[in-house]
């Protein structure tokens, strides 16, 4: 028989028994719902936590520190190193040069002072490259992103901004003024006094290296225009290095020369050609690539700490438990199934007779076959559209169910459901196949009647 | 009789179909030997459950012998595959059932182009077909109509025009007129008589009834207890 031709039979068919087909199309399009709405639960929060990750830039950054012997925080079996390779300027620019890497700068975080008004507060203070202007931190910030990466400006966090004032929102434009330990190296160290000595004056750029491997602490001032308030901290969760509550654009970090803890320990390593890195933090293109950088920097003979494990955990986390929601959704989808097999088992026994007279007729028993599977593949094809559009229905009420909760404690809506075109068609096509199976007995034992007996059935 | 209508449609040798029924066995048909001429009428008379739709069922190709040999176009219905008997019963042959058979939720049209859909004919050609058969058993005006609509003789004649819509070279008739008042069962038998006649179709009835087969058939075959009691001449 022509595939026309056995469609439109099919579609008679299933228009004779117009209830219980409609019942077993329903149970099919429920089945698939439930699968539906289970999958796109898990894409939704998968697409929203990929969408936080990849705008919060810790995905796709390697840290970088030299090796030391410090104990606890080398691998137990790694053996002491004698002469660790310093992080510094020819590192940095070997880094940078790596393939996929996008650039390499210092992290610079420092306690210092801050005076409000004249009034002393001690904290940390962060440089943020400009590349930090798109990070998910920044959304819905109070003020604006640094106007250059050399800007006088400040970013505060909003806890520390809450102590200089009851209104946040009123220190914007206000000035900061950052009391810090500046580091001039000892054979420049006059020169440096005299160029600090002016107020308000930059005295990074006397901070020339000294080949004498000392420097000494110079007090200094940098006034700061606060430009901005942000309520989460960028980069917080990186361990913890690029806490601070003041956020100054790391150019202007770098020009300061402020003091470091590491900077003791460079001293009692003795002279060298310039100021090393405490740390480094490189970005690649994409989180993918953070492996491959990772492995070569570490060859370099660096430490490295990335939080490419973590992620790779997530995604195998989301898969699992895509995979549990799924066989959850399909449960629902089997019971369905059995509802093909009887409502088919049904059919024939009900229309025996009329397949005695397809045989008597000319059909072959293929031909018998395949109208029960079309029957099973339309209740099937039927059911898994409408399913789809059920299950994206009760995603999306899921969806307005949870901003709903969200509005209500002033927090920012979400989106936990997600149908994608491939889970729609897959759903569609995983629909018809299982009806297609749930079709095979009924069609088989259709196929075998003995067209004699089944003319002779009343 | 037209001239080459004496070559042989059917034969049947020594064909058998046996049912077991527990330890008991049923010899339905039992070792019947007969032939049927192209363009022949043929009656198979005899009581209920002396063989005879058994045997027409056999050579319908609806039914495999345990025993014995048909031919039809010098092939043996009893060593073809199921799918070549499917082909047979779609091209070579057509049938008419006592209790008509035709499928209640299709119209008439729909019922006589069923053949048409099995046999792949295209879409375009079946509803001339479709048209002239009706008309052929003078269903023209009826077409849009479903079996439960139409008396039981037009329903016969919807049977027949699904039979001859193929444009099969046997019909097999398995007691058509056991469902019909005489009046309408004579009207059926001189439209079977007509088909075989002008389209020079061989025929194979079962039938009950003497008289109607007397007067209609070419030569009547008599089963009795599953072997062919008489096999009479051609008239």
């Amino acid at each position: 028989m022509k595939p026309s031709d056995l469609g439109e039979l099919a579609l008679r068919n299933l228009r004779e028994a117009v209830l219980r087909n409609a019942l077993t199309t329903l149970g099919v399009a429920v089945g698939v719902a439930s699968l539906v709405a289970m999958l796109s639960l898990g894409v939704g929060l998968q697409q929203f936590t990929n969408r936080r990750l990849a705008t919060s830039g810790l995905f796709n950054a390697i840290f970088i520190s030299p090796l030391t012997n410090f104990g606890g925080f080398e691998r137990r079996n790694q053996a002491p190193v004698a002469h660790p390779r310093p992080l510094d300027e020819a590192a940095r620019k070997e880094i940078a040069a790596l393939a996929n890497v996008v650039e390499v700068y210092p992290q610079i975080r420092f306690l210092t002072e801050l005076r409000y008004h004249d009034i002393p507060y001690t904290t940390a203070v962060s440089g943020l490259p400009e590349s930090d202007r798109n990070d998910s931190a920044f959304d819905g910030m109070e003020g604006r992103f640094f106007s250059s990466p050399g800007a006088d400006e400040a970013v505060l966090q909003i806890r520390f901004a809450r102590q200089l004032s009851r209104d946040p929102a009123s220190l914007l434009g206000q000035t900061l003024v950052l009391h810090y330990a500046a580091r001039v190296p000892l054979n420049a160290q006059t020169a440096a006094s005299d160029a600090g000595a002016a107020p308000g004056g930059k005295a990074g750029a006397a901070a020339t290296t000294g080949a004498a491997g000392g420097f000494s602490v110079v007090p200094r001032e940098q006034p700061l225009r606060i430009v901005g308030i942000v309520s989460s901290e960028p980069e917080a969760g990186f361990g913890g290095f690029r806490g601070g509550s003041v956020f100054i654009p790391l150019a202007l970090a770098q020009t300061l020369e402020a003091t470091q803890v590491s900077d003791l320990r460079q001293v009692l390593q003795g002279p060298s050609e310039g100021r090393d890195y405490a740390s480094l933090i490189a970005r690649v293109k994409g989180s993918g690539d953070v492996a491959a950088a990772e492995d070569q920097i570490k060859q370099m003979g660096f430490r490295t700490f990335s939080l490419f494990d973590a992620s790779r955990n997530l995604q195998l986390l989301f898969a699992l438990l895509d995979l549990l929601l799924g066989i959850f959704g399909s449960l629902a989808l089997a019971v369905a199934t059995l509802g093909i097999v009887n409502t088919l088992v049904m059919a024939i026994l009900e229309r025996r007779r009329e397949i005695g007279v397809l045989k008597a007729l000319g059909a072959a028993d293929g031909d018998v076959k395949q109208l029960f599977f079309a029957e099973a593949g339309v209740m099937g094809a039927i059911g898994g559209v409408a399913g789809v559009a059920m299950g994206w229905f009760i995603g999306r009420m899921l969806t307005w169910g949870t901003n709903f909760y969200l509005h209500r404690r002033a927090l920012p809506s979400v989106n936990v459901s997600a149908v994608p075109w491939w889970l729609a068609l897959g759903a569609i096509a995983f629909a018809i196949g299982v009806s297609l199976v749930a079709g095979i007995y009924p069609a088989a034992r259709a196929a075998r009647l003995n067209p004699v007996e089944a003319l002779r059935y009343e | 009789m037209k001239a080459g209508q004496e070559a042989v449609a059917i034969r049947a040798e020594q064909v058998s179909r046996h049912f077991s029924l527990g330890k008991t066995v049923i010899r339905a048909v039992d070792g019947v030997t007969i032939e049927v001429a192209g363009g022949e009428f043929l009656a198979l008379l005899g009581s209920s459950g002396s063989g005879k739709s058994t045997l027409l069922n056999l050579l319908a190709g609806l039914d495999r012998p345990t025993a014995g040999a048909i031919f039809v176009d010098s092939r043996n219905l009893a060593e073809m595959s199921s799918l070549d008997l499917a082909r047979y019963r779609s091209r070579t042959v057509g049938m008419v059932f006592q209790a008509f058979n035709l499928l209640p939720r299709m119209t008439l049209e729909e019922n006589v182009e069923l053949p048409l859909r099995l046999a792949e004919v295209d879409r375009g050609e079946r509803e001339a077909r479709v048209r002239e058969a009706l008309e052929r058993v003078g269903l023209g005006k009826r077409a849009a109509h479903r079996p439960g609509e139409v008396s039981g003789g037009e329903q016969q004649r919807a049977a027949l025009a699904r039979a001859l819509v193929n444009r099969p070279s046997i019909l097999f008739a398995d007691e058509p007129t056991g469902n019909l008042d005489s009046k309408t069962g004579t009207e059926i038998l001189e439209l079977l008589g007509e088909f075989n006649r002008a389209l020079g179709m061989t025929m194979v009835m079962v039938t009950h009834e003497a008289q109607l087969a007397e007067r209609f058939a070419h030569r009547v075959a008599t089963l009795a207890d599953g072997k062919l009691a008489a096999d009479g001449a051609k008239r």
